[in-house]
């Protein structure tokens, strides 16, 4: 491999690159899908490659292709620094990537069972008892189950001196079912939404959610629902569960702190922020209970890692402390550029950069953003309000494009009503502005309830990237919100 | 580029090498180029050369699927021999009855030289001209610019054997000011039809007119939306309910409403991937020549688009030519829809409204209730009010939560023109008319 990173590393620098970076990846992807009793996805891919960014005349070229050899990494290398030169054409100022990061190292996610050397029969025959199950209950129309695992090994390597081989293990799980009647569809999932719960793990982390002992409770809610009443309109206390909180948590507070956005290079396609840097450090997003960490480090979570791709530490930073806007997620060049406007701002990079495969130029993504715990048992919290509705597991998303006004819809709702939960609403909205619907946080529950949820689907830069992004998140209570927006 | 000997030798390879009752291989290559703009300066610059080589093993009725992009003798056998593994594990799939069979498919001419052929430099300088008007006006532009080769192969053991290659230049831009934005875009099969000039205009002209914007309070007005929006609700619509699988699960809004009127009498939707205004693809992910299938005409659910899987659970029914590739749990879906033109130019929509809202586009779009075709959003880049039949002022951005299908059913004016949209993620396109749509429903504003 040093061959081929060394021979990339040097051409570019031939060619004229002040800065160079190669990283070589290859992902095993093995997907198994149940619906409706029958396996209707079995599925091993594998893909490989390497991509190449320099700067060359003070501006960014990237190149990449599937083809590991000598004189693709000779005709690659070259690409990237004559696209370099390009881009320089519309140049304003010089690309500035601060101090150099210079890192030697190894990292592997831990992992108990190799997901891969699960015999494909158990992994068949769980989903086949978890459909089973959920198929069991009169009035599901369907029922989809899956199991997903990756594997992907990756070798960074820099002009500046880096060698960093990575392994980046994970398993994820999810189960869906629907119920139909006249005009309506309703849906429950299990243990999130949208395909599946993740995290960076061995299979161990599918034993550990009883994907068979929860179908049947799946199916039953989902068909109950058809002709339980709308939610209705107005405006409410709201008790979010912990999946729709992690969305909640990534779309709200995750996107606006990506200084990429901030700095307004997703402008033309997701938006940009309105976290601009003068409120680095004095804008009250929250409630004065309201902690927000961005957390690489977070065992399991999906935007755990060693080093990012730009080959920078893994590491834990404070987003929100104590309701106050405080950090960022950044890059090494928004580092410079934040510190140009902000001079007490870190000096190094936070880590935060990360490519969706070798085809890709890292971008800023979320790592584990996480709103901290709090004090709380659930049970108390119901007891203690009087009267708002409990929602749980997204089923629509929606927000603007600097992350102000967003819209969510969960599957499931209940009526509180003196402290207790009440009957199950249907088709539950809530919408809200940012700063002030997290500033009408006023209770959230403890760490005994607190999960880090895998996002598995977060859609970002042009080509189009998805990263696998964690939240933790426990359930946590908020006042006058508006609610019930369907006719 | 592989072309298209090359390729077909790598399939029969792959075929070669299969001992599978049936076999399929589906290749998909290219190149892409991308050079992406903001703050007035280019910040990514991106190629891509890539392939990946899908085999489906067929064993009586168990199927599995491996992928891989190393194209070594070595590599492939290991891909063919992992998707028979995977085969063999599998259960019966009773939908299944077997691969297709070769038929005829119309060759479609979707590859332009200028395309393919399209430098780093003269991206660059394109890019570099819209920055440049807009560093003149004081705005900052923001966008991408891409030019891209894509190749599709399918061929199976019973003889099938299909080669498209085709290629499509996207640019789009949002320019802004301290309080406002607009936005432009432009696909072409061929870059030297794109007009990127008259696409930075347009943007900067609404970045221009839509400062210092005022809020107006949510509820049901009369909207114009241009293009983009409508095309945003008809991408809805196919992935929620135009394929057979989401009839026969009984979660689309076509579900027992064929022959009934869903929709105005002027709304008239299909499919068709020759039709060289769009994107065209002569054939779908299993080597079936695609059909051009009508879905609503004049307001009444025709039909849906079938692959073979749906075709086979229906009476009398053959798959349409819409198979994603296999294996997919969503089904067939339309990737090249038209939406019926009328006979109004957008002044004209604007001079028969007494007060309205015109929207330029839709943001985060998505679903809340898929049956009732309920979608929320926002609008952005160009929101603007309109009274007695003009433009008055810029509008704070809104929040809409609507049944598509009802505005369709309120459509008073339609574009007489077509617009090619690609959607945001791959190269799905659809060819939109602009709409005046009267009652439509906002139920939020921003601060913005």
């Amino acid at each position: 491999m040093r061959e081929l990173t060394d021979r990339a590393l040097n051409l570019a620098q031939v060619q004229g690159a002040s800065y160079a970076d190669i990283r070589i990846v290859h992902r095993e992807t093995q997907y198994i899908t149940v619906k409706n009793g029958v396996v209707q996805e079995l599925e091993l891919d594998s893909t490989q490659g390497f991509g190449v960014r320099v700067i060359a005349d003070g501006a960014w070229g990237f190149a990449s292709s599937h083809l590991l050899a000598l004189a693709e990494i000779d005709r690659v290398a070259a690409l990237a620094v004559t696209i370099a030169k390009a881009s320089a054409l519309a140049k304003i100022e010089d690309v500035d990537i601060g101090p150099p990061e210079v890192h030697v190292d190894t990292y592997r996610t831990p992992v108990e069972i190799d997901p891969f050397a699960v015999p494909l029969n158990d992994k068949v025959s769980l989903l086949l008892e978890t459909d089973k199950e959920a198929r069991s209950v009169k009035g599901i129309m369907v029922a989809e189950s899956s199991l997903t695992f990756i594997r992907e090994n990756k070798t960074f390597a820099s002009t500046e001196g880096s060698y960093i081989e990575q392994e980046i293990v994970e398993s994820g799980l999810g189960l869906v079912t629907m119920a139909v009647s006249e005009g309506e569809m309703q849906q429950r999932s299990y243990p999130n939404s949208f395909g599946r719960h993740q995290g960076t793990a061995g299979y161990e982390f599918i034993q550990q959610w009883d994907l068979v002992g929860n179908a049947r409770r799946m199916g039953e809610e989902a068909v109950a629902l058809l002709s339980a009443p709308q939610c209705p309109s107005g405006l409410t206390t709201v008790i979010l569960d912990g999946p729709q909180l992690a969305l909640q948590v990534h779309e709200s507070c995750g996107h606006p702190i990506e200084l990429d956005r901030v700095f307004g290079t997703e402008a033309a396609f997701a938006g940009t922020s309105f976290l601009t840097p003068d409120k680095y450090g004095t804008l009250r997003y929250g409630s004065g209970i309201v902690n927000i960490t961005a957390d690489a480090l977070t065992p399991t979570g999906l935007g755990t890692f060693g080093y990012d791709d730009e080959g920078v530490p893994a590491q834990a930073t404070d987003v929100v402390k104590n309701g106050l806007f405080v950090g960022y997620l950044t890059s090494r060049e928004t580092t410079s550029q934040l510190r140009r406007i902000q001079p007490n701002a870190p000096v190094r990079s936070n880590g935060s950069m990360r490519a969706d495969g070798w085809n890709r130029i890292p971008i800023i993504r979320m790592t584990n953003v996480s709103l901290q715990p709090g004090e709380w048992a659930p049970d108390d919290l119901i007891a203690d309000t009087d009267k708002g509705i409990y929602m749980l597991t997204n089923k629509s998303w929606s927000i603007d494009d600097k992350r102000l006004n967003f819209q969510f819809g969960t599957e499931l709702a209940y009526e509180i009503k003196n402290g207790k939960l009440g009957r199950m609403l249907k088709n539950a909205t809530y919408t809200g502005i940012t700063p002030q619907f997290w500033g009408s946080c006023d209770a959230i529950c403890s760490v005994d309830h607190w999960h880090v949820w895998g996002t598995p689907n977060c859609g970002k830069g042009q080509p189009g990237q998805v990263a696998h992004t964690g939240h933790g998140a426990a359930p946590a209570r908020f006042r006058n919100v508006r609610v019930g927006l369907i006719k | 580029m592989l072309g298209k000997e090359r390729s077909k030798e790598i399939a029969d390879r792959v075929l070669a090498l299969s001992s599978a009752d049936q076999t399929e291989v589906l290749i998909f290559g290219g190149n892409q180029h991308l050079t992406r703009f903001a703050v007035n300066t280019i910040h990514q610059n991106v190629s891509e050369t890539d392939v990946t080589v899908r085999v489906r093993a067929v064993f009586g009725k168990k199927m599995g699927v491996a992928s891989g992009n190393d194209l070594s003798d070595e590599a492939l056998r290991k891909v063919v021999e992992s998707a028979e593994t995977v085969a063999r594990f599998q259960q019966d799939n009773p939908d299944f009855h077997s691969l297709p069979e070769p038929q005829p498919i119309e060759k479609v001419d979707a590859y332009s030289e200028a395309t393919a052929t399209c430098t780093p430099e003269e991206r660059a300088t394109v890019v570099s001209a819209i920055c440049a008007a807009s560093r003149e006006n004081d705005l900052e532009a923001a966008g991408a610019f891409s030019t891209t080769v894509e190749e599709v192969v399918i061929a199976n053991s019973l003889g099938v054997s299909a080669y498209h290659c085709g290629t499509v230049a996207h640019i789009v831009t949002v320019i802004m000011s301290e309080d406002s934005s607009g936005y432009a875009t432009a696909t072409a099969m061929d870059v030297s039809t794109l007009e990127p000039e008259t696409v930075g205009r347009i943007a900067m002209d609404k970045a221009l007119r839509s400062r210092h914007p005022t809020s107006i309070e949510p509820g049901a007005y009369a909207v114009i939306l241009e293009e983009d929006a409508v095309a945003d609700m008809l991408f809805t619509l196919n992935y929620l309910g135009f394929g057979a699988l989401a009839v026969q699960e009984g979660r689309s809004f076509m579900s027992g409403r064929f022959g009934e009127k869903i929709a105005g009498e002027n709304i008239t939707i299909w499919d068709d991937g020759h039709d060289p205004r769009g994107l065209m693809l002569p054939f779908d992910f299993e080597g079936v020549s695609k059909q051009r299938v009508t879905l609503i005409e004049n307001g009444i659910a025709e039909g849906v688009v079938y692959d073979s899987f749906t075709a086979g659970r229906e009476e009398g029914k053959v798959s349409t030519g819409h198979s994603l590739p296999a294996p997919n749990t969503f089904g067939p879906v339309p990737l090249n829809s038209f939406m019926a033109t009328g006979q109004a130019t957008k002044d004209e929509m604007l001079a028969s409204t007494e007060r309205g809202i015109w929207v330029t586009r839709f943001h985060y779009t998505n679903p809340v209730h898929p049956i009732k075709t309920v979608l929320t959003g926002m609008t952005r880049d160009g929101t603007f009010l309109i009274e007695n039949g003009e433009i008055t002022r810029p509008l704070k951005n809104l929040r809409f939560t609507q049944s598509i299908l009802d505005a369709f059913s309120r459509v008073e004016m339609l574009g007489s023109e077509l617009k090619l949209l690609r959607s945001g993620w791959g190269n799905f396109a659809v060819c939109a008319p602009a709409a005046k749509v009267e009652e439509f429903r906002f139920t939020g504003t921003t601060e913005f």
